[in-house]
């Protein structure tokens, strides 16, 4: 008993130093399965605080680009509305509000409080929470396509895993054909993802857009993903596909989330099978 | 003894908020941020009850892993660089004996002060980086990345250590 008490005294900083390793090793393998890291994330409300009155510097950068964009956007969406003015004003029909009784997604804006870029396992935190309706597998989009999916919630932020994340993996297909495939990062570039598993017969060219597939329950149909860059052909496969995306992940503040609200519908159906 | 709770915790929010709010958003290069916070290490006084600094070491470690959405990596590396502090001075000033009273980075040769913020930079870092990509990035990648970044963030804590640590020549 003596030896073991002096063993410890002797060793107590190294025990210390081993026992503290293992816990932020531990912390680190959990972090790598996002559903799991349910501890240590920015959706706290500390840290999204934080995020949320103290960044001056995050806040004004980029602040010229974001307007612009939403500018965009707004001509884009005036755009739609007079045409619609024009065929309702023509046509003279009785309408129906089917928006009311078919409507299959709802929009809810957010803005992004801190965003990575640069490491494997991007996240994004978002400044709406479970208090705005936000639960963990709504997909995130903007103007300009595609940015993650939600990975954790508290009462007023998220986190969004974002698609530059290993774990990442949403379902996509081509603009031009109905040819769908997964969408992957290796890490190396935020301007460019992977595309995978596409069959041979879906017949590729550099400069085809991918789109949203809409097969999952997460995004609508046919949101803008990016261009195809270049390819790789083995054994009659494809083996690397390189997509250019549309949005540029270093720089993005305005978001929506989606959510799909036939989702657990759906999803009953389909685990009756299971 | 006060004085000292006081100054190394406001020098802890100081540093985790201008770690996270600031360096992390530089993006020097487009990938480069200097992670300037583990200059903790270097300024936290030399003491024979160490316990205490590495656990302090290990919550700043863990407060900017919280901030970052990184799981313990920060956590796990800079723990690391605080359990070899000494160790490594030791080896640098090649004495076995020291005087905990008197140890004040400014009196340290310019040589051995470079050596000593480049080597426990470029450890911390590598760690950091190993952890982060290793499993989509070669090891040549990830050694590129912690050289770039370690200059980059050796030489900052160098220039703060100059500045703000005041000269103890008795």
């Amino acid at each position: 008993m003596n030896q073991i008490i002096s063993f410890l005294t002797r060793y107590k900083f190294f025990l210390l130093f081993l026992l503290l390793e293992i816990i932020a090793l531990s912390f680190t393998i959990q972090s790598h399965s996002f559903h799991r890291s349910k501890f240590i994330n920015s959706s706290n409300s500390i840290i999204g605080f934080v995020y949320e009155n103290l960044d001056i510097i995050g806040n004004y950068k980029n602040l010229t680009k974001y307007n612009l964009e939403l500018a965009e956007e707004n001509i884009k969406l005036k755009k739609l509305l007079t045409q619609k003015n024009d065929v309702l004003k023509t046509k003279k029909t009785n309408t129906i509000d089917s928006i009311l009784h078919y409507q299959k997604f709802t929009y809810i804006d957010a803005i992004v409080k801190n965003n990575v870029y640069t490491k494997s396992n991007n996240i994004l935190t978002i400044n709406k929470g479970k208090k705005d309706s936000i639960i963990r597998d709504l997909g995130v989009i903007n103007s300009k396509g595609i940015i993650g999916i939600v990975a954790n919630s508290s009462k007023n932020y998220a986190t969004v895993m974002s698609i530059l994340n290993e774990n990442s993996k949403i379902n996509a297909r081509l603009k031009k054909n109905l040819h769908f495939g997964t969408l992957t990062w290796n890490a190396k570039d935020y301007k460019t993802i992977q595309f995978e598993d596409l069959p041979r017969q879906a017949n590729i060219k550099i400069g085809d857009t991918i789109i949203t597939d809409g097969k999952s329950t997460i995004f609508p149909e046919g949101i803008l993903v990016g261009i195809i860059k270049d390819f790789k052909l083995a054994n009659n496969n494809y083996k690397i596909i390189n997509i250019e995306l549309f949005n540029d992940m270093s720089a993005i503040k305005h978001i929506n989330i989606v959510t799909n609200l036939y989702k657990t519908e759906i999803q009953d159906l389909e685990n009756n099978y299971e | 003894m006060n004085n000292l709770i006081l100054i190394n915790s406001i020098r802890f929010i100081f540093l985790v908020l201008l770690q996270v709010l600031l360096l992390n958003n530089i993006y020097f290069l487009g990938y480069l941020n200097p992670m300037l916070y583990i200059i903790f290490v270097f300024l936290y006084p030399l003491k024979k009850e160490k316990s205490l600094f590495l656990i302090l070491c290990f919550f700043l470690g863990l407060t900017i892993d919280f901030f970052s959405n990184s799981g313990g990596i920060n956590a796990a590396a800079i723990v690391l660089i605080a359990y070899i502090r000494q160790p490594l001075l030791h080896l640098i000033q090649n004495k076995t004996e020291f005087d905990y009273l008197l140890f004040n980075i400014k009196n340290l040769p310019f040589i051995q002060v470079i050596i000593y913020i480049f080597s426990m930079t470029f450890i911390h870092h590598l760690i950091i980086f190993s952890l982060e990509f290793y499993k989509t990035q070669g090891v040549l990648n990830i050694l590129g990345k912690v050289i770039i970044t370690t200059i980059l963030s050796a030489v900052l804590i160098s220039f703060c250590v100059q500045l703000f640590v005041k000269n103890k020549r008795a």
